[in-house]
């Protein structure tokens, strides 16, 4: 593959990497020796000069659509990136049992703290901060079903990672999503449905307001 | 023979044959080369080692961390075992979120696409010729001080209480510097980060970091990343939780919205009294604890004893250490031992003339920006008592009459 010599430009990141780099030496740079009146001029070297840095490494090379397709497999709550498929919910309660109810027990109870709770409508308030024993679930804190698809996809069964067809992911979150009273066992998942799903947890998260100074928060 | 004769033939002997008799000497202890033999009774009437390709630890120190066996999980820093600031890296804490993945550099690569004018993929020597960078930075797990909060045990050592931090020198290229290459959109707000791993962990990271700090490290004290840190790249935010932190990582994509990950959702999200959850909480606390005397220490007598711990902020530099014998009642400036660099650990010591009374010890950092670590009460009225992440309140030591120390859970 070629370099993409000559076409890049230094785009937003630029000034910051101009900054950065400039952090990286002691910041005295190339300051004149002034009051030096020992030392002959003519007994001095060239003065030591940075290299001036290119606009471009050219180092890398151009990504293929093939490459970025085998590994773009992220998910967002837009539900643009889902794949085209359809999951029901005895199919994933077929699923569940064969491949998830090893470790996340056979009602979703799971084995904490290492296989988390999957099912429980409980605490209904969010009022996890009041008792660390409140279990968190899909049901009672995941704010996006769109992020049911994405973990399943790329991490789920811990053992075979990556090995669920799409049809049988949309059918987990199915399950899922039903057992745990967001949606009914007669909803089936795809491209469309999954994102339109809403969450009970979905409006309890808040931006992060701490930056330190005086005040704990 | 004359004693100098027998000592003469016998360093001849060494010298012709050092290899022979080092093997056999070796042999003799059941050793191999890397491995130290028993101490001798005297050794200087006996050659000591060969030169050999690896060194170990002496045979009577075994800083060891504290696994838990499983693929999704954690295994802890001997905090108490180390001194200075550099955790060795084969001891720096692990939590891996589907097992440490063993990656061939030759078949490493990473992409970097999304909202970006030019997608790019490089490998690890593309990676390397770029101007790099070494700079000393801790990570932290955000679940560091979890047990301890929930769970206090008398005889918890700061590896349980803590153990999730360390501290490196790691060397690697400014992700400014990559990003600058591919040449980000102005829309791009966020970057999605994603492991090589079996969990191919993912965490949505506003690109405003990139251009402050964040650099892709591949090394780690002066050699290449060990596997459980993420070899042969790692991405590294100075001072933010170590999960956002990812590691073998192999692909970056500009997008202009969060992903909404499952480790930026349903973990790591810090809830709150009040019904409400904090997302995105990157940035850790400012943060001390004493690692000696700290338990299972026992101090064998009264008299003056060093207080030694470690403080930390994600904010920039530790600015003070306070150190109190009394349980808070009274503090003192301990001694911070630079170079106070920012968002690394720092050493802290405070000379202490134990009367041979109970003592409570507490140690309290503030950090450049002038946070203050919180006592337990006021972290607890702030975060509540199932907060889930982000543990950085005062913790303390009790010291017996008897010289035993324990974990005060409720200090």
């Amino acid at each position: 593959m070629s370099n993409l010599s000559g076409v890049r430009s230094p785009g937003l990141a630029g000034l910051a990497f101009l900054a950065l780099l400039a952090g990286c030496s002691d910041g005295r740079g190339a300051a004149p020796a002034t009051g030096d009146a020992v030392r002959s001029p003519a007994a001095d070297p060239a003065p030591a000069r940075p290299v001036a840095l290119p606009a471009s490494f050219n180092l890398g090379r151009a990504a293929s659509a093939a490459e970025i397709k085998a590994w773009d497999i992220d998910v967002n709550p837009t539900g643009a990136a889902l794949p085209e498929g359809r999951g029901t919910y005895d199919a994933g309660q077929k699923l569940y049992a064969e491949k998830c109810a090893a470790c996340h027990g056979a009602k979703g109870e799971g084995m904490p703290p290492v296989y988390p709770m999957l099912i429980g409508a409980e605490p209904r308030d969010f009022s996890f901060a009041d008792d660390f024993k409140k279990h968190k679930t899909i049901g009672n804190y995941w704010p996006y079903a769109t992020t049911l698809y994405d973990y399943i996809n790329r991490a789920m069964p811990l053992t075979q990672p990556g090995s669920l067809s799409p049809d049988e992911v949309y059918s987990l979150v199915a399950y899922l999503l039903a057992e745990n009273g967001v949606i009914g066992r007669d909803v089936a998942m795809d491209a469309k449905s999954l994102p339109a799903v809403k969450m009970p947890g979905r409006d309890r998260f808040v931006v992060d307001d701490r930056s330190g100074g005086p005040g704990f928060k | 023979m004359s004693d100098d004769s027998r000592r003469i033939s016998r360093r001849a002997a060494i010298t012709t044959t050092a290899g022979a008799v080092g093997a056999a000497l070796l042999a003799r202890a059941g050793l191999a080369a890397q491995d130290a033999p028993a101490a001798p009774p005297d050794p200087t009437k006996l050659p000591g080692m060969p030169t050999s390709a690896v060194s170990g630890r002496s045979p009577f120190v075994h800083p060891e961390r504290a696994p838990t066996g499983v693929l999704s999980g954690p295994s802890f820093t001997p905090l108490q075992e180390l001194t200075g600031t550099i955790t060795p890296s084969d001891l720096h804490f692990e939590r891996h979120h589907g097992g440490a993945a063993v990656i061939d550099p030759q078949k490493w690569k990473l992409v970097i696409h999304g909202m970006v004018e030019h997608p790019l993929t490089f490998d690890l020597e593309d990676l390397k010729r770029f101007p790099s960078v070494t700079r000393v930075h801790f990570i932290e797990c955000a679940g560091n001080g979890r047990n301890a909060y929930r769970t206090p045990k008398p005889d918890m050592t700061p590896q349980q209480v803590d153990g999730l931090t360390s501290n490196t020198e790691w060397t690697g290229v400014p992700l400014s510097l990559l990003f600058r290459e591919a040449g980000v959109k102005p829309k791009a707000t966020w970057f999605l980060a994603e492991g090589g791993d079996a969990a191919v962990l993912s965490r949505s990271i506003p690109v405003t970091k990139a251009l402050d700090d964040a650099l892709l490290v591949w090394g780690q004290n002066g050699e290449p990343l060990r596997v459980q840190n993420g070899y042969p790249v790692r991405l590294l935010l100075p001072g933010w939780e170590g999960n956002a932190c990812v590691k073998w990582l192999r692909r970056l994509e500009l997008i202009d919205q969060p992903n909404m990950s499952r480790d930026e959702t349903s973990k790591y999200t810090d809830p709150l009294p009040g019904g409400k959850a904090r997302q995105f909480s990157f940035e850790m606390d400012a943060k001390s604890v004493i690692t000696s005397p700290a338990a299972p220490t026992k101090l064998s007598r009264a008299g003056w004893w060093p207080v030694r711990g470690l403080a930390w902020s994600g904010r920039g530099r530790i600015a003070r250490v306070e150190v109190s014998t009394d349980g808070g009642k009274t503090w003192a400036d301990a001694e911070v031992q630079g170079p106070v660099q920012p968002k690394a650990h720092v050493r802290f010591q405070h000379m202490w003339n134990w009367d041979g009374k109970p003592a409570l010890l507490l140690s309290r950092a503030t950090d450049e920006t002038g946070a203050v670590q919180p006592t337990r009460a006021a972290f607890q009225a702030v975060r509540g008592v199932g907060t889930d992440f982000h543990f950085n309140y005062i913790r303390g030591w009790r010291v017996d009459r008897d010289g035993a120390v324990t974990f005060e859970g409720a200090a």
